[in-house]
């Protein structure tokens, strides 16, 4: 006997620790079953890009620290490369090879809060997150290290980075890989083989690939559906192209695959910081200031250059018209448009698939409203 | 349905469990007995005897010392060391900064002012309550004159003490931060144990003598 129910409009977020930050939905539901889902976002704007229309080239590398907070290093990375590619700057080798073991470090970093914030949102309250955020933490102290801060690094400057690695960074980021490889296996032992994780993650949230190719989505969310791109393998920036690593794909395309990419992600970027540690030589890390000033005044002309990000594929696009600040900037922000996605993943789910298909997707607020 | 998983996950947990907390507590951290007494400078039985109302509070748990907090040295504390003696007002650290909370007045300090020697710096004020702590400023001053500070206690009750005059960076103890300063790593300077009371010191210039000095700005003009 099937009950009768009346579908029941419910408002979620946007102060909702599991939003991670403030992201509201506007959720239908038939009993337990999702009817409708409207997200409303924008809580965290800042406008960003706006600001950086009025400020020199290098003072916007600090903007873009905020907008994905959790993956700072890469957003750098995005940034500079745009520069680089406007300006038409050549950039030092040892620099180069220094910003890929930042960027790769902070991708670690990035999919462990991911993975930890996906099993916080499944229930496992506390447990998983604090293993993966202790990991985080010690990837925090290398940044802390390398450029003194732990968030907010702004490290790296058109050409490299603004500073050589002190000498106890090496010893250090040594033994931090080694404590990498071994959280991660002891989360792979704690959370890949348990039972609970696969009834609540497998099966859920099923996005065939050709939808997830037409809405434009990239990352792990798109390896895990069987779509082999990776920036890093198909349009190599810096010097991914000296570098080989594995692709991670799986097929399923549910919430598992998801978790499941981003684990062994992590564990190909610990590969790559080896080979960047291998093939790294002593020499400057950023050109003098008289080839590369302070002040860039880029030829007029616009330049889009996109990073594998955390999350995605994270472009920077600029406009110059040949002053010290850019005409127009726009990011491709892989979070908001990895969001589009998520009427789909959610229709006919069950209310309590909800957090956690949000959860896989591994959304950064300050990145979709930036 | 439930098969290895959930034991092989027990056995983590259980790990874990007793493994040593990597927590660092702050500012203060709870000590036993022995811990009293050694931050006492006394062995034990001499604590118990000379002090006893403090160990048996420290045997119920209640003893406290301070931690030092474990920090690198290029740290972005949340202040500035300054040395006047090596600015020259030119203000490049506001020009730089990317939120203008360098505030720069500055007049010729005589009237024939000639090119090398400073100005006399009337204000010079960093509003820390809009800083973020980038660090374009350090890297923008060409005479290493300021440098981030490392301390990072500095809340207040109220916005407008979070400005830092002049006055108050000239008083500061100088504890530069390495930050965009290698001179400090070459020489092994640890802000956490000692300050630099000489200019001279935080440069990232050999010193010249007098003779090179003066061979750079008398005889070769």
């Amino acid at each position: 006997m099937a009950i009768k129910t009346q579908p029941v409009t419910v408002n979620l977020g946007p102060q909702h620790p599991s939003t991670h930050g403030v992201f509201r939905m506007r959720v239908m539901f038939d009993g337990e079953e999702i009817v409708d889902v409207e997200p409303i976002f924008g809580y965290l704007h800042r406008g960003s890009e706006k600001l950086a229309e009025e400020r020199t080239y290098t003072q916007i590398i600090t903007l873009t620290d905020r907008m994905d907070y959790v993956s700072s290093m890469l957003n750098n990375q995005g940034y500079i490369l745009a520069v680089e590619k406007l300006a038409g700057i050549e950039p030092s080798p040892r620099g180069v090879w220094l910003r890929m073991i930042a960027s790769e470090l902070q991708r670690i970093a990035s999919h462990l809060v991911a993975t930890g914030f996906l099993l916080q949102d499944l229930g496992a309250l506390g447990t998983p997150l604090i293993y993966a955020m202790r990991e985080r933490e010690n990837i925090l102290d290398l940044f802390e290290m390398l450029c003194g801060a732990r968030i907010t690094n702004s490290y790296l400057r058109p050409g490299g980075v603004f500073m050589d690695a002190p000498d106890e960074f090496w010893p250090a980021l040594d033994r931090g890989l080694d404590d990498i490889v071994n959280t991660i296996d002891e989360l792979e032992t704690y959370l890949s083989g348990n039972e609970i994780v696969f009834s609540r993650t497998k099966g859920t949230a099923v996005l065939p690939p050709e939808l997830l190719i037409n809405a434009s989505i990239t990352g792990p969310m798109l390896r895990a559906s069987g779509v082999d791109w990776d920036l890093r393998h198909r349009a190599p920036y810096d010097y991914y192209d000296k570098i080989s690593f594995e692709r991670i794909l799986h097929t399923a395309s549910d919430n598992y695959a998801r978790y499941w990419v981003r684990v062994q992600e992590a564990r190909e970027s610990v590969k790559i910081i080896k080979q960047c540690i291998e093939q790294i030589e002593p020499g400057e890390v950023r050109p003098s200031f008289d080839e590369v000033p302070r002040l860039i005044r880029p030829p007029a002309g616009d330049a889009y250059a996109a990073i594998e990000g955390s999350k995605g594929e994270l472009g920077f696009y600029l406009v110059s018209d040949g002053s010290i600040a850019p005409y127009r900037m726009h990011v491709r922000a892989s979070s908001l448009i990895n969001l589009t996605l998520l009427r789909e993943m959610l229709i006919g789910g069950q209310f309590g698939d909800l957090f956690v298909t949000f959860g896989s997707v591994d959304l950064n607020m300050g990145e979709v409203d930036r | 349905m439930i098969g290895l998983g959930l034991p092989r996950g027990f056995v983590v947990t259980l790990k874990n469990f007793i493994r040593p907390p990597v927590t660092e507590q702050y500012p203060d951290r709870h000590v036993g007995l022995l811990g009293a007494a050694k931050e006492a400078g006394m062995n034990p039985f001499q604590f118990l005897v000379k002090k006893p109302a403090d160990s048996l509070k420290a045997i119920a748990g209640l003893a406290t010392v301070p931690v030092a907090v474990k920090q690198s040295p290029r740290f972005r504390g949340n202040e500035f060391t300054y040395f006047e003696d090596r600015c020259t007002a030119c203000a490049s650290c506001a020009k730089y900064c990317p939120l203008g909370i360098i505030e720069i007045v500055s007049v010729p300090g005589k009237i024939d002012a000639q090119e090398g020697e400073s100005y006399k710096l009337e204000v010079f004020d960093i509003d820390i309550g809009r800083c973020m702590f980038c660090g374009l400023c350090v890297e923008a001053c060409p005479y290493d004159a300021l440098h981030m500070g490392t301390n990072f206690e500095r809340s207040k009750y109220v916005r407008d003490e979070l400005v830092i005059t002049k006055e108050e960076l000239f008083d500061a103890p100088k504890r530069p931060s390495a930050f965009y300063r290698p001179q400090f790593e070459e020489k092994g300077f640890d802000p956490f144990k000692e300050t630099i009371e000489d200019f001279h010191d935080a440069g990232r210039h050999e010193q010249k003598t007098y003779d090179e000095l003066k061979k750079k700005w008398v005889d070769e003009r």
